[in-house]
């Protein structure tokens, strides 16, 4: 907090005194009254850029989720399609965004698309982590107790894959908003990404931060939302913080 | 009347063998212990039983072979293996739920136990808030209130501080003398194993084979010193001795045949 505090404060400074004109740097104070100028068309903007990035998400979570549980099933399954996702995601952004654009329009299909893109290999990956990081004397005790495959993976490789996917959510949420602003940097009617073009192309660089300072927030937000969910979701975290019984017979 | 009886049980993983020749048996009602260097394949023996690995040699329960795994057993695991995200109320009725019964049932059963284990009062923790020795007692009781014809365990007191274990064994074996399960359990703490067991089989190092099964005819309760301490450090001595000098093992592959 205090560092972003210093770092508005030189920049503030700098901008003010160094002569450089605000067309190029804009001074916080400048981009912040603009965005208060400019509220309207910002959240306008913003909120298609919300829509893209949670339905592109959802959607990208339940695949990664269906497929994890399938990889996680059958084995050879794995070593057939991981490749497959590797090379997904040396795609460059930059490269795939107008093609997709081209291929699906303006609408919200190619956004949904990006986003899936960018955190479907992320979120298969750590679901999967997770599963192969249950304890194997958990598995051989409930395979002794008479426990089936499913039995198994319900009770014991599904939590435990939960840090895992928690980990995994907190990264691929903040890429979710980059692949929907991208997505709308190449083509769109509204949103975040096609406002910043705008607003670059009308040497609005004061604009361009404003929108900037909204898709932080968002991410920040989100990322808050993913903290908050982990908390809920594992209350058994917090408990191994607080200092273990003493009281018992024998410690 | 043996309930358990295994004759030349073999096991390799890949090109490492690791049990050469095992044959045992427990009979009903009877505490028997495994004892044997790190490493020998002591737990590979459970893993093998609770059908978690094939190996090859027989293996009978009750004189019918042991195919149907996971009916026979209660099995224990080296490490706790409590689930950190279920309270202990709900770790001690895991075997319970797999078996089909209902959370309720299988709760209303395990709650009287919780003050024999000393357990009382911590029915709503989790697993992180508990010491060492009640976790190993969380899992011992998840263990025995499956009810099944024999218990494994393996090493349950072996990440416990020397006070905390000795505490332990003195409790188990006042349990045992209550409940009269059938018993298998690994260690490799001979006085542990003494203080428990009734009979005793000494393992080699890998590959392991049983190198001596040494009965302990002392009287319960046992007791630590006593008129019985003679008795106890004998055997002691003599399965130290065993473990210290072993005889060189007529399996292993590495054996000095050449100059
Ligand atoms: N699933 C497995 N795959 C390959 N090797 C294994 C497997 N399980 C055990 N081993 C090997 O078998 C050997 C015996 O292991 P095991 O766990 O049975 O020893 P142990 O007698 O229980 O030792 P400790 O007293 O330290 O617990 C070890 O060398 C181990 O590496
Ligand atoms: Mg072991």
């Amino acid at each position: 907090m205090i560092s972003v505090g210093l770092l508005l404060l030189a920049w503030e400074l700098y901008a003010t005194y160094s002569g450089i004109k605000s067309t190029t740097l804009p001074a916080p104070s400048r981009v912040f009254e603009q965005a208060m100028l400019n509220r309207e068309a910002l959240v306008d903007n913003a909120i298609p850029t919300i829509r893209a990035t949670l339905i592109g998400f959802a959607f990208s979570l339940s695949a990664a989720f269906a497929l994890s549980m399938l990889v996680d099933f059958f084995r050879p399954l794995r070593r057939a399609l991981f490749p497959v996702f590797i090379v997904s995601q040396t795609l460059p952004l930059v490269a795939i965004a107008p093609l997709v654009v081209l291929w699906f329009g303006f609408g919200l299909m190619p956004k949904i698309m990006l986003v899936a893109l960018v955190t479907f290999f992320p979120m298969l990956v750590a679901l999967v982590q997770g599963y192969e990081a249950t304890e194997a004397e958990i598995g051989q005790m409930l395979r002794a107790m008479g426990a089936g495959r499913w039995r198994v993976f319900l009770l014991a490789r599904l939590p435990s894959a939960l840090p895992y996917f928690f980990a995994g959510l907190r990264i691929s949420i903040t890429y979710a908003v980059v692949g929907a602003i991208f997505a709308e940097y190449a083509g769109a009617a509204k949103g975040l990404g096609i406002y910043m073009l705008n607003a670059k192309n009308n040497f609005r660089p004061d604009l361009v931060l404003a929108a900037v300072g909204v898709s932080a927030a968002l991410t920040l937000t989100l990322f808050g939302l993913t903290v908050l969910l982990q908390r809920l979701a594992m209350p058994w975290e917090r408990a191994a913080g607080q200092h273990p019984a003493g009281t018992g017979p024998w410690r | 009347m043996s309930r358990l009886e295994l004759r030349h049980v073999r096991k390799a993983f890949g090109r490492l063998d690791v049990l050469a020749d095992i044959s045992l048996s427990v009979g009903a009602g009877e505490f028997v212990s495994m004892l044997g260097p790190s490493g020998a394949g002591k737990s590979t023996l459970f893993q093998l039983l609770t059908g978690a690995q094939h190996g090859e040699g027989e293996m009978f329960f009750d004189g019918t072979p042991l195919d149907d795994h996971g009916r026979h057993f209660a099995f224990m695991p080296q490490r706790d293996a409590l689930m950190p995200w279920r309270r202990i109320l709900d770790n001690t009725t895991l075997g319970l739920e797999v078996q089909g019964i209902r959370r309720k049932a299988a709760r209303a059963r395990v709650a009287p136990l919780f003050a024999e284990f000393g357990l009382a009062g911590f029915e709503r923790h989790f697993p992180a808030q508990l010491s060492g020795g009640m976790r190993q007692r969380a899992a011992l009781l998840r263990t025995v209130v499956q009810e099944r014809d024999m218990l494994l365990l393996d090493e349950p007191f072996g990440a416990l501080d020397a006070l905390t274990r000795t505490a332990m064994q003195r409790w188990l074996e006042q349990m045992w003398r209550r409940h009269r399960w059938t018993a298998l359990l690994i260690t490799h703490d001979v006085r542990e194993a003494v203080f428990l067991s009734d009979r005793i089989y000494v393992l080699s190092a890998r590959p392991a084979c049983i190198v001596r099964e040494i009965k302990v005819p002392l009287p319960r309760p046992r007791s630590l010193g006593g008129a019985d301490a003679l008795q106890t450090s004998a055997i002691e001595a003599e399965i130290l001795d065993i473990l210290l000098n072993p005889e060189p093992n007529p399996h292993s592959s590495k054996g000095h045949d050449h100059d």
